[in-house]
C-alpha cells in the first residue's frame, strides 16, 4: 500500500508562537495513524492545515501522490479529506440529519433539498459502520458523545477517504471508546485512512498502526506500537521524565460542603432528567461521579451552581440553599466550577487571557472591588496561573482563542483553583490535556483536598476516577445507582455499573 | 504596542473615507463637474467658522446616538429604537422642564434626568420583550418607534400637553423657563451648545464604565458569551435588560442639546432618523468614544456642507451616497486591516529564530 499523505517541511507561525516547523509525515493507505504530543505541540494546527482551514507558511503536501495546495476545507473534502474537530462545530437548533447534510445537501433542481434521499443515505452509512444515531433527534438534546458520532457521520456523508479525528476519545467513556475503535477498524478495513490525535497512550498503543510524536511544533519520531512502549512515547513527547502525582494525606472534616437531598429535575419538554438524587460531600474528600455522558451529570452540576432549579428536593452548597441563591453568591461562598464545555461555558474566547482570569472572580477581592476590576492584579495572577499550570502561551494579553485546547483547559483549572475554594465542581478537569499537565492538575486537586476542600469530580476517565476519588458514585439515567469504594472495585465493575447493568 | 494599536485603529476608517471619496469622485466626474473643485467647495463651506459651530452642535446629538448604539452593540443588541427613545426623552424633558420652576442648575439637571428616564423606560419595553418573551429587539424597537411618534403626536394636541404658538403651524410643548435652559458659548456670530461638555462627559463615563468597572466587565462578558457569563455568576438576562435600558437612557439625551440651548420646547419639527445614524457612527467609530466623536463630526460636516453643491447642479443627496459608501467600506476595511495586522505579527515572529515553540513575552 502506498502513502495517501506525504507532508514535508510544513511551517506555521502565529503571533508570538511557532505552531509548526519542519513537520514531516507519511501516512499509509488503510492505516490508523496516531499523532501524539504535549498540549500546544502543534497537532491541531497540523490537522487544520491538512484540512485546508489554516494555510501553512511553508512546506508541501501530497495527497494520493499529487502535490496540492489547499485553499479551504471544500478543497480538502473534494480530495477526500474530512475532519472532526476537537471542539464540535454543530448547530444546536437543527436536527441530526440537518446537521449532517448542512453544506452538502443533495438537491433537486439545485435548491429543493432531497431529505428522503439524504435520510436514506445517512441511515445506510450509520448501519454500515454501526454508528448509532437518530436522524430526526434535535441536536440540542444530545450529549457530547452522541454529538461526536454525528460529526463522524457528517464527514463520512461527504465521502471522506482520509478521516481526521482530533482527540475523539477525550469525550468518551471506555465502552464508547471501544465502540469507536471497532468502528475505526471497520473503516480502515474498507480502505479508509484514519489520522487521530490522542493524549491517552494506552489507546494509541492499542489502536494505531503508526504513531508520530510531535514536540514543540515539530515531528520528532514515528514508531510502530510493537517497537515502543508508554514510557518511551512519553519521553519523546516531553523530552524528559514525567511528573508523578503525589498522594496527599487525607483528613475528612465533618463539614458538609455539598448536600443534595432527593433532587429531581424535569425538563421543559417533560423529560425526567434527574430523579431523587442524594449526594453528600465532606470537606477533605473527593467524590467521583461516574457515568456515560448525558445521564444527568450536566444538569446535576447546574443545580449545584444555581444555574438550574430542581423540580423537587434540595441542594445545599456550603450551607447556602442553591435553589434560591444566585450563582454569584454560590461562587463567592467558595465554590469553584470547571465546566465540561470549556469553550462555551468556561471562556470568553475573544477576550484576552487576563480578562478570562477575572471571569467568575469578578464579584470579590482580590480581582475586583464592588465597582472596579483590578486589572493589575488580574494580569499578575494570570501570570501565576500560566507558570503554575504550565500554560503554553506567549503572554496573558493574547486572546483565549489563540491557545491550544489543552492549554485553555489548564488555564481554566488554574483559575478555578485560585483563592482556596471550599468546594470544587470539576467536570472533566483533564479532558484534552497531555499526560504531564494531567499530573499537574491531579496534583493540585489532591492538594486542595488535603487543604480541606471537597471535590465533586465528574469524569468519563476511569483512570482519573480511580486515581483521585475517595468514593465513586455512579449515575445512570438520572439516578445514583451505586456508590463504590475504589479500593474494593475494579474498572470492569465500574464500567458495567455505568451502563446500567445491575451488579450481581 | 500602544502606538501601533492607535495607528491600525485609524488606518481603517481613513481608508474607508478615502474609498468613498473615490466613489463620489467617479460619480461627480460622470455628472460632468470637476470633482476636485466640488470637494474644495465643500471644504471651504464646511470649515467656515460659522458652519463649524452648527456642525459641532449637530455632532453633539449624533454623538449621543452613536454612544447609545455602541452600548447596545457591546451586548450584541441592535438598538434601532434610538429614534423612539430620543423622542420620548426630548418630549418629556420638554414637558417636565416647562411644568416646574426650580433654581437654575437643578432645573437643568431635572430635565436631563427626565429625558434619560423617559428614554430608558421606553427602551425597557423592548428589553422586557426580549428577555422575557424572546422577541427580537429589532422588531419590537421598529414598532416602538412608530408608537412613540404616535403617542407624542397625540399628547401634543392643544387640549393635552401641546400648544400651537401664534403664526406657527407646528405643535410644540410649552417653553422651558430661563432657569431650565443651558447657556451657549458665543463664537463667530453663532452659539455653541454647552451640552457639548455633558455629551463628552457621557462619552468618558461610557468608556470608564465599560473598561474599568465590574458592571462593564459583566456587560461585555454577556455580549461575548451568554453562557460563559452566566456560569461565571452574571445574571445574564438581567444584564441584557439593564443594557437595553442604559442604551435607551443615553438615546434620551440625543435631542437635549437642542432643547436646552436652542428651541426650549419640543416640537414636531424635531428630526427623525437618529437610529440609523447612531448605528452607523458606532460602527465607524468601532464603539470607541473618541472614534464615535470623530465619526459624528464627519457626518455633521458632510450634511452641512453638501447642500452647497446644489448651486453647481449636484443634488445634495450625494452626501447620502458618501455616507453609505463609508459605512460599507468601513466593514471591509476593518477586516482587511485585521488581516494585514495579523500577517505582520506572524512575519515578525517567523523572522526571529526560535528554538522553542514558545517565545515568552519579554516584558
Ligand atoms: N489561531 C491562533 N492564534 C494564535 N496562536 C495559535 C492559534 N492556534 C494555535 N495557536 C498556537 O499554536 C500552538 C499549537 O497549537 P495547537 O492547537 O496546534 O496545539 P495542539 O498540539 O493541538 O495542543 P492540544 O493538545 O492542547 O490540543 C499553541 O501554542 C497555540 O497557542
Ligand atoms: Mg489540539
Amino acid at each position: 500500500m502506498g502513502n495517501v499523505l506525504e507532508v514535508v517541511g510544513i511551517e506555521k507561525n502565529y503571533p508570538g508562537v511557532v505552531a509548526n516547523r519542519n513537520v514531516s509525515l507519511n501516512v499509509t493507505e488503510g492505516s490508523i495513524h496516531s499523532i501524539i504530543g504535549e498540549n500546544g505541540a502543534g497537532k491541531s494546527t497540523l490537522m487544520k492545515i491538512l484540512y485546508g482551514l489554516v494555510r501553512p507558511d511553508a512546506g508541501s503536501i501530497k495527497v494520493f501522490g499529487e502535490a496540492i495546495a489547499l485553499k479551504s476545507p471544500q478543497d480538502a473534502i473534494k480530495l477526500g479529506i474530512g475532519m472532526v474537530h476537537q471542539h464540535f462545530k454543530l448547530a444546536d437548533n437543527a436536527t441530526v440529519l440537518e446537521n449532517v447534510i448542512l453544506g452538502s445537501e443533495p438537491t433537486r433542481f439545485g435548491f429543493v433539498v432531497k431529505y428522503d434521499e439524504a435520510r436514506k443515505k445517512l441511515q445506510e452509512i450509520a448501519d454500515h459502520y454501526g454508528l448509532e444515531i437518530d436522524p430526526d433527534e434535535s441536536l440540542a438534546n444530545l450529549g457530547v458523545g452522541e454529538r461526536q458520532r454525528v460529526e463522524i457521520a457528517k464527514v463520512l456523508f461527504r465521502g471522506a477517504k482520509i478521516l481526521i479525528l482530533d482527540e475523539p476519545t477525550a469525550v468518551l467513556v471506555p465502552q464508547e471508546v471501544e465502540e469507536l475503535f471497532t468502528n475505526l477498524r471497520e473503516l480502515v478495513k474498507k480502505g479508509l485512512t484514519v489520522l487521530f490525535i490522542s493524549h491517552k497512550l494506552d489507546e494509541v498503543l492499542s489502536i494505531a498502526d503508526d504513531i508520530t510524536i510531535m514536540r514543540q511544533g515539530t515531528t520528532v519520531a514515528t514508531r510502530k506500537p510493537k517497537d515502543t512502549n508508554k514510557k518511551e512515547l512519553a519521553e519523546l513527547m516531553v523530552g524528559g521524565e514525567l511528573p508523578k502525582p503525589r498522594a496527599g494525606n487525607q483528613k475528612v472534616s465533618d463539614e458538609k460542603v455539598l448536600a443534595i437531598n432527593g433532587a429531581s429535575y424535569v425538563r421543559e419538554d417533560g423529560r425526567q432528567i434527574l430523579s431523587g438524587v442524594n449526594l453528600e460531600i465532606h470537606g477533605g474528600e473527593i467524590l467521583g461521579l461516574a457515568g456515560v455522558e448525558g445521564n444527568g451529570q450536566s444538569e446535576l452540576i447546574e443545580l449545584i451552581m444555581g444555574l438550574l432549579t430542581p423540580s423537587s428536593g434540595t441542594v445545599e452548597v456550603l450551607g447556602l440553599n442553591a435553589t434560591t441563591s444566585l450563582t454569584r453568591d454560590i461562587r463567592n461562598a467558595g465554590v469553584a466550577y470547571i465546566p465540561q464545555d470549556r469553550q462555551r461555558d468556561g471562556l470568553l474566547m475573544t477576550a484576552p487571557l487576563w480578562e478570562n482570569r477575572v471571569l467568575g472572580h469578578q464579584f470579590a477581592e482580590p480581582l475586583a472591588s464592588s465597582i472596579w476590576v483590578n486589572k493589575g492584579a488580574a494580569i499578575s495572577d494570570s501570570k501565576r496561573v500560566v507558570d503554575e499550570f504550565d500554560v503554553r502561551t506567549p503572554g496573558v494579553n493574547v486572546l483565549a482563542s489563540a491557545l491550544s485546547g489543552g492549554n485553555q483547559q489548564k488555564f481554566i483549572v488554574g483559575r478555578e483553583l485560585s483563592g482556596n475554594p471550599k468546594l470544587i465542581v470539576a467536570a472533566q478537569p483533564t479532558r484534552g490535556v497531555d499526560v504531564g499537565a494531567q499530573a499537574i492538575i491531579w496534583d493540585h486537586l489532591m492538594k486542595a483536598r488535603s487543604g480541606g476542600a471537597g471535590v465533586l469530580l465528574v469524569s468519563a476517565d476511569l483512570d482519573e476516577l480511580f486515581s483521585l476519588s475517595d468514593r465513586i458514585a455512579v449515575i445512570y439515567n438520572g439516578s445514583i445507582v451505586s456508590v463504590l469504594n475504589p479500593a474494593k472495585t475494579t474498572p470492569e465493575a465500574l464500567g458495567l455499573a455505568m451502563t446500567g447493568a445491575k451488579s450481581a | 504596542m500602544m502606538k501601533s494599536k492607535i495607528f491600525w485603529g485609524t488606518v481603517a476608517p481613513l481608508a474607508a473615507i478615502l474609498n468613498s471619496l473615490l466613489l463620489v469622485y467617479v460619480i461627480l466626474k460622470f455628472r460632468g463637474v470637476d470633482p476636485i473643485e466640488m470637494f474644495k467647495l465643500m471644504a471651504s463651506y464646511g470649515f467656515d467658522p460659522r458652519n463649524l459651530v452648527s456642525e459641532l452642535n449637530q455632532t453633539v446629538a449624533y454623538y449621543m446616538a452613536g454612544v447609545a448604539a455602541a452600548i447596545g452593540f457591546k451586548m450584541l443588541l441592535f438598538n434601532i429604537g434610538i429614534d423612539g427613545q430620543y423622542r420620548m426623552g426630548a418630549f418629556f424633558g420638554g414637558v417636565v422642564g416647562a411644568a416646574v420652576s426650580l433654581p437654575p442648575i437643578l432645573h437643568v439637571l431635572l430635565i436631563i434626568l427626565t429625558a434619560m428616564i423617559a428614554g430608558g423606560l421606553w427602551a425597557a419595553i423592548a428589553g422586557y420583550l426580549k428577555v422575557r418573551r424572546g422577541v427580537s429587539e429589532v422588531i419590537s424597537n421598529i414598532m416602538l418607534n412608530f408608537i412613540a411618534a404616535a403617542i407624542i403626536a397625540f399628547l401634543l394636541s392643544p387640549s393635552l400637553l401641546g400648544i400651537l404658538p401664534e403664526g406657527s403651524q407646528t405643535l410644540q410643548t410649552r417653553e422651558i423657563p430661563a432657569s431650565g435652559r443651558m447657556p451657549t458659548i458665543k463664537a463667530f456670530d453663532s452659539e455653541i451648545y454647552t451640552f457639548l461638555f455633558i455629551s463628552i462627559a457621557v462619552g468618558v463615563a461610557y468608556w470608564v464604565m465599560l473598561n474599568k468597572t465590574v458592571f462593564g466587565f459583566n456587560l461585555r462578558a454577556t455580549g461575548l458569551s451568554f453562557r460563559a457569563a452566566r456560569a461565571s455568576g452574571v445574571n445574564a438576562p438581567r444584564m441584557i435588560f439593564v443594557t437595553t435600558v442604559l442604551s435607551g437612557a443615553i438615546a434620551g439625551l440625543v435631542g437635549i442639546g437642542t432643547l436646552l440651548s436652542d428651541t426650549h420646547s419640543y416640537s414636531m419639527a424635531f428630526p427623525a432618523g437618529y437610529a440609523f445614524t447612531g448605528l452607523s457612527l458606532a460602527l465607524l467609530g468601532r464603539n470607541h468614544p473618541v472614534g464615535i466623536f470623530f465619526a459624528a463630526f464627519l457626518w455633521s460636516f458632510l450634511e452641512r456642507s453638501a447642500p452647497v453643491l446644489e448651486f453647481e447642479g449636484v443634488p445634495p443627496e450625494i452626501v447620502i451616497v458618501m455616507q453609505g459608501a463609508i459605512v460599507l467600506s468601513i466593514v471591509v476595511a476593518y477586516e482587511v486591516v485585521a488581516r494585514i495586522n495579523l500577517r505582520q505579527q506572524q512575519r515578525a515572529v517567523g523572522s526571529v529564530a526560535v528554538d522553542s515553540s514558545i517565545t515568552k513575552e519579554a516584558n
